[in-house]
């Protein structure tokens, strides 16, 4: 087993990050302009990234694959963002917001990431404040705050149900910034195809898909950054947008680059459940809602019945006949458990034939109580967008009858492994936000994502990536005319070619959603050893299948979407069995994995620290050969590792 | 459902394009609208024939990537909606839909329904932000802002850039959006520092790319799927007198 | 930002606005005039006789010949504008404006101005000596009074009269609070009393002109 260095500094918690900065590289300002660094991805991270190396001086060339860097889906994140500024004066402190996030990762993430990006949240809130973020705020004038799952202290800042899209504008203004100062340079509908590693093992450039033009372009840098978001997609159906997917990070992974902990996935509680086989995507109800409403099944069976022909209606079963099961099984924090105990809670009640909606994949969320207990003009003012959203999709007023939810693929905490720089096991090769696999352990709290985010791009990425760059000033410009770029660009054309010539029969959304199912039924919210290893063949399988039936209609020169889904799902093909390996391989139950085998009686996820105390991190060896597994063990030395328990405070 | 569509296809920047009918069947009123085209384009692939290109993205209502002109109107007869959010239940049995790209100078059509909004981005990029850089800000706190005007930024900064308001406009204007930036940062003691400049320069940009001018017919509200108010306009009209007079 | 003279499309709008701002006062001052002829000819010929000749109104009309002429030509650089704006339009295209006389300012616009022209012709040009005779009265003195009586005795004349009359109403109904909105006084207090008070400047104003024609005719005065 290869020894990791995850390059912690040394020194007590709280001043490692200090210590980091005192001690680290720095490039002068003349210097700066020298060196290129490339960045894939403007959502939170890669956009404030971008941004903030730019106005250090570096020469930044930022890609995205939508028209505009403003369209990441960092924008639809709805509930809000976390910082430990203690403003409700509720006992918040650095080290509790620490703590809140190791626990609720279920202690498989590293202490000081997770140490440091608690005490940069607060600079997070004064950044986005002085960029203009309009914030709720109290008629003090103050701040605003509300609470989420997993926490006792109310430190969620928000605006209104689109914080994501406010940050995200927030980030986008100062990249856009950036861009009429001449110190970014933005590239839009490109698509990042595979990695550039040099000779001497070091990334030095990308090679894109133009989306428009179909051409093929490479770009060279002296460091790069992806910041690409998490790989939900893979499931098909997801929250995730629809072209959110894993091609950078699998990229990368095949040039070298390790996998860590690709198995542990958010299946977040509250979704519109799925309604039909031709649907594209999952929408998320945020999960600020569970501030004020009580999730639910009926106790008698007889009433789910009533209610599916129609002769009863949901808000007139009576209390007694309720089963406000989250507030039965965990009262200490009731509806606000965290987002994976929450999902399989429900999973629970529905696989018990309590499910509600004519699938019976289904549990209320009512507002009812809230409703009589604040107004409905208060709800409306703190829902009222997320309520419209509900009527919009399913016809249902969620004022007069419960809304009904169900779990859904959210968020990957998995991604490419990075060290306490940020930086992958490829020199060179950086990684921020939901791409990486740094912060949030085996389960991520709500309202943390955008904390990583920007924590990442703002203030974290822009040090240490400096540190990286400090003796590159010498390198001069990379050419991108060397036999690395040609075999880079040679390997893309290739596959592109390959896809296209298969001229199959079956169009890439239907594979798509076979390989969703496969991973949903056993790669989903409860694995076990043998779904697992049917998992791998049927996905092996289903490669094969892909290869040889694919449709890819059209030429790849100009705009060709099927051609990009595709390139997308060949490689969500090979992640997926990556998925798969890591949750058979972790024979334990920890956050978003869970392991039937490995239970408590009570049905709570019953975690192995002795054997699996660890990061497991995936190291690519060839294509069909068994990737070879790293581990970096995950020390506690502030913080008493225990079971979670959310019955008792 | 069954439907009739007459969608704008358009092979590139240059081709000239027309109208294609298409035939949809057993439609699920649940759909969304994307969701019958990408039913459509499933059926296309299968036959071998290049499916109708189209912008989208988060599918929620969020991002503004999707758009589309239905029936003659920007995201469809929906009030308040997305392309995204809009529902097939929207629609009658057998009707004829008909779906054109956003029709505007500064917003060329690249394939089929896709058009170039980044001229949007133009217009920011001359202004649209505060120049604070990272780091060195003064505490979240230290500022306390009036919630009512925090309320009003919120509801200009709500904006998705989808280019409704454009596409609806009978001028092709862009002032609705450019309002909706304007007042964001009006109504915030953050954005009052570089107020005059910001309007100046946008509105210039805004010129340069070729948009018509606002002649108040407020379609743009009418249509906006996140119903910015054109009293954004008044007061991007304010801000830019303010400007110029001082 | 170049240094060149730019003409921002607001500074083009604030023009127009402020002009037509003018001009809707200087209807209400037309109109109260013409109503003088309800009451009693004398009186309207007094008046026309005042706005004739005393100074103040000699040099002001000039600026507002001036007023109107910016009014129409920034309406219509900015109108050719807003056509080069959208190349090619739509097949279908609902009706989606909230002030819904708005999409045709510049055809109303256009009948105003030929309006104006033959307004002009008969009635200005007239009283110039440019064109034709001039009635007098039993004191040798000019007769505009008359001039209006004569001209409204003409069936098909009333009729153009009123259709035109009408057509700027519908000008006007837009104008009103579409200048208040360009010059950025909107504002959810009194937004409503604006735009009431527009259309209903629009409606009494419109009323005016036209019942002064038809009294006449109908021999009601």
């Amino acid at each position: 087993m290869t020894k990791i260095d995850s390059k912690i500094p040394a020194g007590p918690l709280a001043e490692k990050w200090t210590h980091y900065k005192e001690h680290q590289n720095l490039v002068n300002p003349a210097n700066k302009r020298k060196i290129d660094i490339i960045v894939i991805g403007t959502g939170l991270a890669g956009g404030a990234a971008a941004a903030s190396l730019g106005e250090l001086g570096f020469n930044v060339k930022v890609f995205c694959i939508q028209d505009s860097p403003r369209r990441a889906h960092s924008i639809a994140a709805q509930g809000g963002i976390n910082a430990a500024k203690n403003y409700p004066n509720d006992g918040d402190t650095v080290y509790r917001l620490f703590y809140d996030t190791i626990k609720g990762g279920d202690y498989r993430a590293r202490e000081a990431n997770v140490y440091r990006l608690a005490e940069v949240s607060n600079n997070i809130i004064d950044q986005c404040v002085a960029q203009g973020v309009p914030f709720a705020r109290e008629y003090s004038g103050y701040l605003a705050n509300r609470s989420f799952g997993g926490a006792l202290v109310s430190r969620t800042f928000y605006a209104r149900g689109q914080t994501g899209q406010q940050l995200l504008l927030g980030a986008y203004g100062a990249l856009s910034k950036e861009i009429k100062r001449g110190s970014v340079k933005l590239y839009t509908r490109r698509e990042m195809l595979d990695l550039v590693v040099t000779g001497e093992g070091k990334a030095r450039g990308v090679i894109v898909r133009n989306l428009f033009t179909g051409e093929i372009e490479r770009y060279g840098a002296h460091a790069v950054l992806l910041a690409t978001g998490g790989y939900g997609n893979v499931y098909f159906l997801s929250t995730n947008a629809m072209t959110s997917n894993g091609s950078a990070a699998w990229r990368a992974y095949k040039r070298g680059a390790w996998f860590a902990n690709p198995c542990y996935v958010q299946i977040h509680p509250t979704c519109i459940p799925v309604h039909g086989s031709y649907q594209s995507k999952l929408t998320l109800m945020s999960e600020s809602l569970r501030n004020d409403g009580r999730i639910w099944v009926p106790k008698n069976k007889e009433d789910i019945e009533k209610v599916r022909s129609g002769a009863l209606k949901p808000k007139d079963i009576p209390e007694e006949n309720r089963d406000y099961y989250l507030e039965r099984r965990y009262p200490a924090f009731g509806n606000l458990v965290p987002r994976d105990v929450a999902s399989r809670a429900a999973k629970e009640r529905c696989d018990a034939g309590y499910g509600v909606g004519n699938t019976g994949l289904a549990v209320y969320l009512d507002f009812k109580d809230a409703i009589d207990r604040l107004g409905k003009e208060v709800i409306k003012a703190r829902y009222g967008n997320l309520f419209d959203m509900y009527e919009r999709i399913v016809d249902d007023n969620p004022y007069e009858t419960p809304m009904m939810i169900y779990p859904a693929i959210h968020y990957s905490m998995g991604g490419l492994w990075v060290d306490y720089e940020l930086q992958s096991n490829i020199p060179g090769l950086f990684v921020g936000g939901e791409a990486n696999f740094s912060d949030h352990g085996a389960n991520r709290l709500g309202a943390s994502a955008l904390m990583q985010g920007l924590s990442d791009g703002y203030f974290v990425l822009p040090y240490t990536m400096q540190n990286y760059l400090a003796d590159q000033i010498t390198v001069g410009a990379i050419p991108t005319n060397t036999p690395e770029f040609d075999a880079a660009e040679k390997a893309v054309k290739d596959r592109i070619q390959k896809l296209m010539s298969v001229n199959g029969t079956e169009t890439v959304d239907a594979l798509h959603k076979r390989l969703g199912l496969i991973m949903w039924d056993h790669v989903g919210m409860a694995r076990n050893k043998e779904g697992l290893e049917k998992a791998i063949k049927d996905i092996q399988a289903l490669r094969k299948e892909f290869w040889e039936k694919v449709r890819v209609p059209g030429s790849p020169d100009g705009i060709n979407i099927e051609l990009e889904k595709a390139l997308r799902l060949a490689d969500f093909l090979e992640l997926g069995e990556l998925m798969a390996r890591d949750a058979l391989h972790r024979e334990e139950s920890a956050g978003g994995h869970f392991r039937e085998e490995f239970q408590t009686p009570e049905g709570e996820a019953l975690r192995n620290d002795k054997d699996y105390m660890y990061v497991g991190a995936w190291e690519y060896t060839g294509d069909d050969k068994e990737p070879k597994l790293n581990k970096e063990e995950l020390k506690y030395e502030n913080i008493e590792v225990k079971t979670r328990n959310y019955k008792t405070a | 459902m069954d439907l009739k569509l007459k969608i704008w296809r358009q092979a590139g920047p240059t081709a000239k394009g027309q109208f294609v009918d298409y035939d949809v069947h057993n439609i699920s009123s649940d759909a969304s609208f994307l969701e019958m085209i990408d039913i459509l384009n499933d059926e296309l692939v299968e036959k071998g024939e290049d499916p109708v290109a189209f912008d989208h993205d988060c599918r929620e209502g969020i991002c503004g990537m999707c758009s589309m002109f239905i029936n003659g109107h920007p995201h469809g007869p929906e009030k308040a909606t997305t392309t995204c959010q809009l529902h097939m239940r929207k629609f009658k049995d057998g009707e004829t839909i008909t779906v054109e790209p956003w029709r505007a100078k500064p917003f060329p059509v690249i394939k089929d329904l896709i058009v170039d909004r980044s001229a949007f981005d133009e217009i920011i990029q001359a202004g649209g932000y505060t120049s604070a850089t990272t780091g060195g800000v003064p505490d979240a706190n230290a500022i306390p802002i009036n919630k009512e005007n925090a309320e009003l930024a919120m509801d200009a900064a709500a904006c998705i850039g989808c280019g409704a308001c454009v596409a609806a406009c009978k001028n092709a204007s862009a002032m609705l959006f450019v309002s909706a930036k304007v007042s964001q940062f009006a109504l915030l003691p953050q954005g009052k520092v570089e107020a005059k400049d910001r309007v100046k320069e946008m509105v210039a940009k805004m010129d340069e790319l070729g948009f018509g001018n606002c002649t108040n017919t407020y379609a743009c509200e009418a249509e906006c799927p996140k119903e910015i108010s054109i009293t954004n306009i008044a007061r991007l009209n304010r801000q830019f007198i303010g400007a110029k007079l001082g | 930002m170049s240094n060149k003279p730019y003409y921002s499309s607001i500074t083009k709008k604030i023009v127009m606005s402020l002009m037509g701002l003018f001009l809707l006062t200087f209807l209400v001052v037309h109109l109260a005039l013409n109503s003088l002829i309800l009451f009693n000819k004398e009186w309207f010929n007094e008046g026309a006789h005042f706005m004739g000749t005393n100074w103040f109104i000699q040099v002001f009309q000039w600026v507002l010949f001036g007023g109107f002429a910016l009014h129409i030509v920034f309406g219509v650089i900015l109108q050719i504008k807003n056509w080069l704006s959208r190349p090619k339009g739509y097949k279908r295209r609902a009706a989606m404006e909230q002030s819904p006389f708005s999409k045709y300012m510049i055809y109303t616009g256009i009948i105003i101005l030929i309006f104006l022209v033959i307004h002009l012709g008969n009635f200005f040009f007239v009283k110039m000596g440019w064109i034709g005779g001039m009635p007098l009265t039993a004191s040798g003195g000019e007769d505009m009074g008359q001039l209006v009586i004569n001209l409204f005795q003409h069936g098909g004349y009333v009729a153009f009269y009123v259709v035109m009359i009408l057509l700027m109403g519908f000008h006007l109904d837009h104008a009103f609070q579409s200048a208040f909105q360009t010059l950025g006084l909107n504002h959810a207090t009194y937004w409503n009393f604006i735009n009431g008070l527009g259309r209903a400047y629009a409606i009494v104003v419109t009323l005016g002109f036209v019942i002064i024609p038809l009294f006449i005719y109908f021999k009601i005065v």
